[in-house]
């Protein structure tokens, strides 16, 4: 059974079209990579998956159940997680406490404390807990709030730019880290510009242009696609 | 057993400053000086002490929102408002034998955290957040203020209670415990300082459990970010409207203190001034910390009647000037800012004795 379904989702900014009738079906233990030029409606898309928009028309099933009607926090709790594209850590807390509160609705106690001591080890940030959030190097925001984002043990981790910032050394990094969790059985979905990173994780990839899908297949299809070569340079000299 | 020992281990966390032997012996003395202290001084003072008590659990209610919630409330004072004319109203109605007046009590705070529920439901609820969350408090309270000037005349009153408009409400009963043989009336001296006292620590050590429980823990996560917060699977609005009720319980309680201390509530207490003020405690105190806010706000009240006793006009001025060096100086207020450079004092020394 596909894990989500988006049908036919439109959604206007007063007069932009900003998705377009966008259908989008996700298998269970995939990970699919969401491409496209800026403006062509990624982050819309996630933010309609969220709830943190509503869409003009059309639906989102996801397990089989609609949840365009629900709200953020609910679906967030039926089983969907988000890591921002600007790092969205609690900046002025600990290291430890974003953990902590990301992960204290599923664990109490030494429970917790023991859950949040491996999850510092599992993101390289055991060094660091003490440490203010906001004093963190970007990579390393970045990685914290994937960590907050996992600590929900999501069954679709929704990734938007996760290697932004940061170097090749770290984009590998993140990129196994994703392989891992996807081992594990978490299915993802990462609108992503580091073609790198693509091809070492994606199984399937969308390109979105214009708020439409506009091509779909795996990495190899999509680079071979001279129509989707030709949408990013028509940006490039746009 | 271990369920409770932990409930007691959150006196002390990451939302509050203070922790260990060093800090509970402090706290230990500065009780034992407070329960000493109405044998040494006359009741007069003693009376004006409880004065001061009674600001801050108001104080306490804007740390809580503002400081941790991250939301600016300038109406606090409407729920001290309503809270201190509901104590007005229920008690010149029904009196005070049978303990009534400490139902008058609860049922006041009850009105001022209804209406709080209903303001902050439509508030929170619709997404008002920021500097409008100001506005609409402060619109409020000032309107309040408003209605309640203009009940003067004798058509206004609720039962045998008039309002009086601007001349306020006075002659209300003390609050009254009752007691086998004779009930013991709390007039503003040791009788009321030890309740107000008792309560008071109450308050704060149930607000350090509180704000260090994960409850806490997603207030203050609500303040740095709170759409990460949403994401996280938590419903923030439903958090801010609690936080929001508990702060107008806490506002509420002043209200009810401060009727029952002098006898009389007017609308100038839920004024501009009055709605001010608080701000101003808790700013240079430290509004993200309840022990700063107390002694923050202690020390700022008892300057301000030293002022007003000897030099009335600047006392206001004085206010404007002390927040605008604290927004300059230390932002996150002078009690909090001295309180961790003590801190970071005490830990390079400990380390260089290491």
């Amino acid at each position: 059974m596909s894990l989500l379904e988006l049908r036919k989702l439109n959604k206007h900014f007063g007069g932009l079209h900003v998705t377009n009738a966008v259908d989008l079906t996700l298998e269970a233990g995939e990970i699919h990579c969401l491409i496209g030029p800026n403006g062509a409606g990624k982050s819309t898309l996630f933010r309609l998956i969220l709830g943190e928009h509503h869409p003009g028309s059309g639906d989102v099933l996801f397990a089989g159940e609609n949840i365009t009607a629900l709200k953020a926090f609910a679906r967030i709790r039926r089983g969907l997680s988000v890591k921002f594209q600007v790092p969205g850590v609690f900046k002025g807390l600990s290291v430890r406490q974003n953990l902590e509160i990301a992960l204290q609705s599923r664990h109490r106690g030494r429970e917790l404390e023991a859950e949040i001591d491996r999850l510092l080890v599992f993101l390289g940030l055991a060094s660091e807990q003490a440490q203010t959030a906001g004093n963190l190097s970007h990579g390393q925001k970045q990685w914290l709030e994937i960590g907050m984002a996992i600590s929900l043990k999501p069954s679709l981790l929704l990734l938007d730019e996760p290697t932004a910032g940061m170097s090749p050394e770290e984009t590998h990094m993140t990129g196994e880290m994703v392989q891992r969790l996807n081992a594990d059985g978490m299915t993802v979905l990462a609108i992503e510009h580091d073609m790198a990173f693509v091809r070492q994780v994606a199984q399937r990839v969308t390109v979105l242009h214009l708020g439409q899908v506009f091509a779909q297949g795996s990495i190899d299809e999509i680079v071979a696609d001279e129509r989707v070569a030709a949408i990013y340079l028509g940006q490039a000299h746009a | 057993m271990t369920g409770f020992v932990s409930f007691f281990r959150r006196l002390e966390g990451p939302q509050t400053v203070g922790r260990g032997p060093a800090f509970w012996s402090l706290f230990a003395v500065v009780m034992m000086i407070a329960v000493a202290y109405p044998l040494f001084s006359d009741g007069y003072t003693v009376g004006n002490t409880v004065y001061f008590f009674v600001w801050v659990f108001i104080a306490l209610s804007l740390c809580l929102i503002w400081g941790y919630g991250g939301s600016l409330s300038f109406g606090q004072t409407a729920f001290f408002g309503i809270a201190g004319y509901g104590y007005g109203v229920l008690t010149l109605n029904f009196g005070s034998a049978y303990g009534f007046t400490l139902v008058a009590l609860v049922a006041s705070v009850a009105i001022a955290a209804f209406f709080a529920a209903l303001l902050g439901y439509f508030m929170f609820f619709g997404r008002i957040a920021g500097v409008f969350l100001g506005i609409v408090t402060l619109a409020v309270t000032l309107m309040l203020e408003r209605f309640m000037a203009q009940t003067a005349g004798p058509e206004w009153h609720i039962g045998s209670a008039r309002l009086n408009g601007f001349n306020g409400m006075s002659a209300m009963p003390p609050l009254t415990i009752p007691w086998p043989g004779e009930p013991i009336v709390l007039f503003a001296d040791v009788g009321l300082y030890y309740f107000v006292l008792g309560l008071l620590v109450f308050v704060y050590l149930a607000l350090r459990i509180l704000m260090n429980s994960s409850f806490g823990n997603v207030i203050v996560a609500i303040r740095e970010n709170p759409e990460r917060a949403e994401m996280l699977g938590y419903d923030v609005r439903k958090y801010q409207l609690i936080t929001f009720v508990i702060g107008a319980v806490l506002a509420g309680m002043s209200g009810v203190l401060y009727t029952a201390w002098g006898q009389y509530i007017t609308p100038s207490s839920m004024g501009m001034t009055a709605a001010a003020l608080p701000l101003i405690w808790v700013a240079v105190g430290g509004r993200s910390d309840l022990t700063s806010t107390v002694v923050g706000t202690l020390v700022v009240l008892a300057a301000f009647q030293a002022l007003t006793i000897y030099g009335s006009q600047y006392a206001l001025v004085f206010m404007g000037v002390l927040l605008v060096l604290t927004v300059l100086i230390a932002p996150n207020g002078l009690v909090l800012g001295t309180m961790n450079w003590l801190g970071r004092l005490a830990a390079r020394i400990t380390q260089r004795a290491g």
